[in-house]
């Protein structure tokens, strides 16, 4: 037990010390102080503070499912009618209805139900790797159609909703400009995103919460005032309230649900000023295919009113005075510049396929975080002084080897965790006051083993062996079990109390490490070299 | 230098003489803590009550105006807030519980916080937002069942860990012993109206896993002795391997706590309530260790026979080391 060949001091001398090294730019970063240059080439991989201690925002994002199934119908019917209408000859459709999370219509002559299914079939796709599709088609009573959404093909539709909002978030957190965003999925309809050092989290939620959705539709003007105002639609037309800020506020405006377009097709939105009323708008630009789309609402519709939607809620309905041929549109509706930039950051990055909701936020001020650091070191280095203390004064000599293990035990697990890039918390801090405290544990289970050995009249280097060999047993089982625990906390935990287990479970390797191995091979040199006779501990 | 001995050599302290009576005490301390946390609650924060918690400093004054904070944030109709003093004289924390009309609503925790921080901001002047958690009613119902699980999982993992390393009666003990710290951690909570969120569940295991520390030194003294007195009646073989064990048991108590207490004292007040307590835990688990985990052997049935099958190979094992060396 107490033979160490030189190669494994070497050995064990190494791993400390890299292990020490790699701490050292963790220890610039939580001071606050500059990292020197040299270093900087040859090693630069700190510890990642949690927002919790470097401030920022923590945001969790969570789209509806049913929101995507909503969609997928809505999608659906406007290809199926299309293509029903497209026909030739063209097939009547009536009675849709999009019921129950199914899309079922009447095909009304018979004969045409074989074509209809040809025709309607390529609108499907694969799902799933078993073959599925993402619809099933059925026919009942010779001419009703039923297409059903499948589990697969949701769960395509909503994982694909989710890669593209994440590309979406990702574009407007970058239009904001700040530093080293993270923007996770997590699960199947949830987005993380954390942004370091940002003051005031307000424009980021509300660009996160808006879902920048443009529609352009048809006023529908034969819809009666009262219906309107009671929220009575007229088959084929929506009521949509009115944006807030908008000349709509408060009020609902019926329009088309079919025929409209969507502004998902844009190369170019900016904010602007109106140049006759000097409002805050936002001027947008399509591409070729939605300015041709665009081209063809208004020159069909001239001199009709249409609706400007945002997010289903109505910002303005101006008349088309003429055809709107040049592929750029204004949209205005009771902007501040403030949210028409806002806007125009949106419709820039692109809508968000379905709406987020802001689920979680947790907001750290910078100040607050910086605080918490100081007076969490200051916390630890009293603490150790005083375990230091105490340990030299029970244990002397063995006591001082145990608290310079402990010095280098409290390095390690800093390097440690900047080696393997995990994320210091404030709880933590905690975790590494903790660690402190309980490290020591084992040199006092092996110290206080010595101590009886010797009281039971074993001679020092039997005594000293003795310690070691039967306390590691104790150790070793409680050393396991507090790794369960703390693996348990990790996987069950979030945020900031997994920096503690991190901090934990690092700490029981490394106290390990320190406080059996390193201490056992100092006393084993301390006695080859003296060979005492007595021990005084 | 005369070296501290925090034990005198040869304690011998009659720990299970009055094991009885310890054991009436700590069942009754059990189902009392139990009938806090059913009659008084629990104190959930945000992230298991959802709501949201608003910090923030009053850069003008050299106190914060809590009165009339509590009145702006009432007054918005959401119930009565806890508003508290935290870090500076003039910093506070304020935290709205989620209305239970509104808990299904996921955007409610976030409408409700930029309500309260819009009111204020109005309000004083000099109010600057130093940060805030916002949970919905989903996220922190996930939250709390995810909690659940983990002590759950942790406290079964241990016990089996335990029964596997040494026998079934040390592992009910050594579960036993947790659900007494457990008990009474929460008692603790209920009792003192302590803020109990996620925090406080890391708190919980780390108790857990220190005082699972004592038990199992106290266990492997036990086995060890057990072995080594086969004749020994057990209650006087558990009162000795306390004993044994008792100046570590002391001085890893004391570490640990002189660790902890500048971090209470001085330590960010964000950890006040995981470090406060840990702190308080460590007096239960240690108690627990002596007076849960080793009676109650005596009451499962561990006797000198116990260990015995293993006990003959390692014996021949250590004899023939012992030759060697």
């Amino acid at each position: 037990m107490l033979d160490f060949p030189q190669w494994r001091r070497i050995w064990l001398w190494g791993l400390t010390l890299v292990a020490c090294l790699a701490a050292v730019p963790s220890f610039f970063a939580l001071t606050g102080q500059d990292y020197p240059d040299p270093l900087k080439a040859t090693y630069d991989q700190s510890v990642n503070l949690g927002l919790d201690l470097a401030g920022g925002s923590h945001i969790l994002l969570e789209a509806e499912r049913s929101q995507v199934a909503a969609q997928r119908l809505e999608t659906m019917e406007e290809s199926v009618t299309a293509e029903m209408r497209r026909a030739d000859p063209r097939i009547r459709i009536g009675d849709v209805s999009r019921r129950d999370g199914r899309l079922s219509f009447m095909i009304e002559n018979p004969v045409d139900v074989d074509r209809a299914r040809d025709l309607i079939e390529p609108l499907t796709t694969g799902a799933g790797l078993t073959g599925q599709r993402d619809w099933t088609i059925r026919v009942v009573d010779g001419q009703r159609m039923i297409l059903t959404p499948t589990e697969a093909g949701m769960d395509m539709a909503v994982n694909n909703a989710m890669e593209t909002a994440v590309e979406v978030v990702r574009k407007r957190i970058d239009a904001l400009g700040t530093r080293e965003p993270t923007i996770i999925r997590q699960g199947d309809n949830r987005i993380v995103v954390q942004v370091p050092g940002l003051q005031d989290p307000g424009e980021l939620k509300a660009l996160l919460g808006q879902t920048a959705s443009l529609e352009f539709k048809l006023v529908d003007v034969e819809a009666s005032a009262a219906d309107t105002q009671a929220g009575i639609a007229r088959p084929g037309s929506q009521i949509l309230p009115g944006a807030p800020g908008s000349d709509y506020e408060g009020a609902t405006l019926a329009v088309r649900r079919l025929g409209g377009i969507k502004g998902d097709t844009l190369t170019d939105a900016r904010q602007s000023f109106d140049p006759q009323t000097n409002e805050p708008v936002v001027n947008i630009t399509f591409d070729s295919s939605g300015g041709q789309r665009f081209a063809k609402l208004t020159r069909e519709n001239v001199n009709r009113p249409f609706a400007i939607i945002l997010d289903d809620q109505v910002l303005s309905a101006p008349n088309i005075n003429e055809p709107i041929l040049g592929g750029t549109a204004q949209i205005s509706g009771g902007f501040t510049v403030e949210s028409a930039n806002n806007l125009a950051i949106s419709l820039r990055s692109g809508a968000l396929p379905v709406d987020l909701a802001i689920v979680e936020e947790r907001t750290v001020g910078p100040d607050l975080g910086q605080d918490s650091i100081e007076s969490g070191i200051l916390a630890m280095g009293i603490g150790s002084l005083l375990v230091i203390l105490l340990m030299v004064v029970t244990y002397g000599r063995f006591g001082m080897y145990s608290t310079v293990a402990l010095a280098i035990n409290v390095v390690m697990i800093l390097g440690i965790m900047a080696i393997l890039n995990t994320t210091l918390t404030l709880p933590g801090i905690a975790g590494f006051v903790l660690t402190i405290g309980a490290a020591v544990d084992a040199n006092v289970l092996i110290n206080e083993r010595i101590r009886e050995e010797r009281k039971r009249g074993r001679r020092v280097v039997a005594a000293v062996e003795n310690g070691y060999k039967e306390a590691s047993r104790a150790i070793y089982d409680a050393n396991v079990t507090n790794f369960i625990a703390g693996v348990l906390l990790f996987l069950f935990g979030s945020g900031p109390v997994r920096g503690f287990a991190v901090v934990l479970v690092i700490g029981l390797f490394t106290s390990v490490f320190t406080a059996v191995v390193l201490t056992r091979m100092w006393v084993a040199m301390w006695l080859r070299k003296k060979r005492p006779s007595d021990l005084h501990i | 230098m005369k070296l501290l001995k925090l034990v005198p050599d040869d304690t011998n302290i009659k720990f299970l003489k009055y094991r009885i009576p310890f054991y009436v005490v700590s069942v009754l301390l059990i189902v009392a803590s139990w009938a806090l946390v059913a009659t008084n609650g629990l104190n959930y924060g945000v992230d298991f009550a959802g709501g949201q918690e608003v910090r923030a400093t009053f850069t003008e004054s050299a106190e914060a105006p809590v009165a009339e904070v509590r009145e702006t944030v009432g007054s918005l109709g959401y119930g009565s807030p806890v508003v508290q003093r935290f870090g500076e004289p003039n910093q506070v924390s304020i935290r709205v519980r989620l209305p239970d009309e509104v808990a299904e609503d996921k955007e409610a925790a976030q409408r409700i916080a930029n309500e309260v921080v819009g009111s204020l901001e109005s309000e004083f002047s000099d109010f600057r937002l130093d940060g805030n958690d916002n949970v919905s009613g989903k996220v922190s119902g996930e939250f709390f069942t995810q909690a659940q699980l983990a002590l759950l999982v942790a406290m079964l993992a241990i016990a089996l860990y335990i029964w596997i390393r040494f026998e079934w009666q040390f592992g009910v003990g050594a579960l036993f012993a947790l659900f007494h710290d457990v008990s009474l951690t929460l008692g603790m909570f209920a009792i003192f109206q302590m803020e109990f969120n996620l925090t406080t569940i890391a708190a919980i295991l780390a108790i857990i896993g220190y005082s699972l520390n004592d038990t199992i030194v106290v266990y492997d003294r036990i086995r060890e002795n057990l072995k080594k007195y086969r004749k020994m009646p057990i209650p006087e073989l558990l009162d000795l391997s306390v004993n044994e064990t008792l100046a570590r048991t002391v001085m890893t108590s004391l570490t640990l706590l002189v660790a902890l207490l500048p971090l209470l004292l001085f330590g960010p007040e964000a950890l006040f309530g995981l470090t406060a307590a840990i702190f308080l835990g460590i007096f239960v688990g240690t108690y627990s260790s002596v007076y849960m985990a080793a009676p109650i052997l005596i009451w499962l049935g561990v006797d000198s026979h116990s260990f015995v099958p293993e006990e003959t190979e390692l014996d021949r094992q250590e004899k023939a080391a012992r030759h060697l060396g």
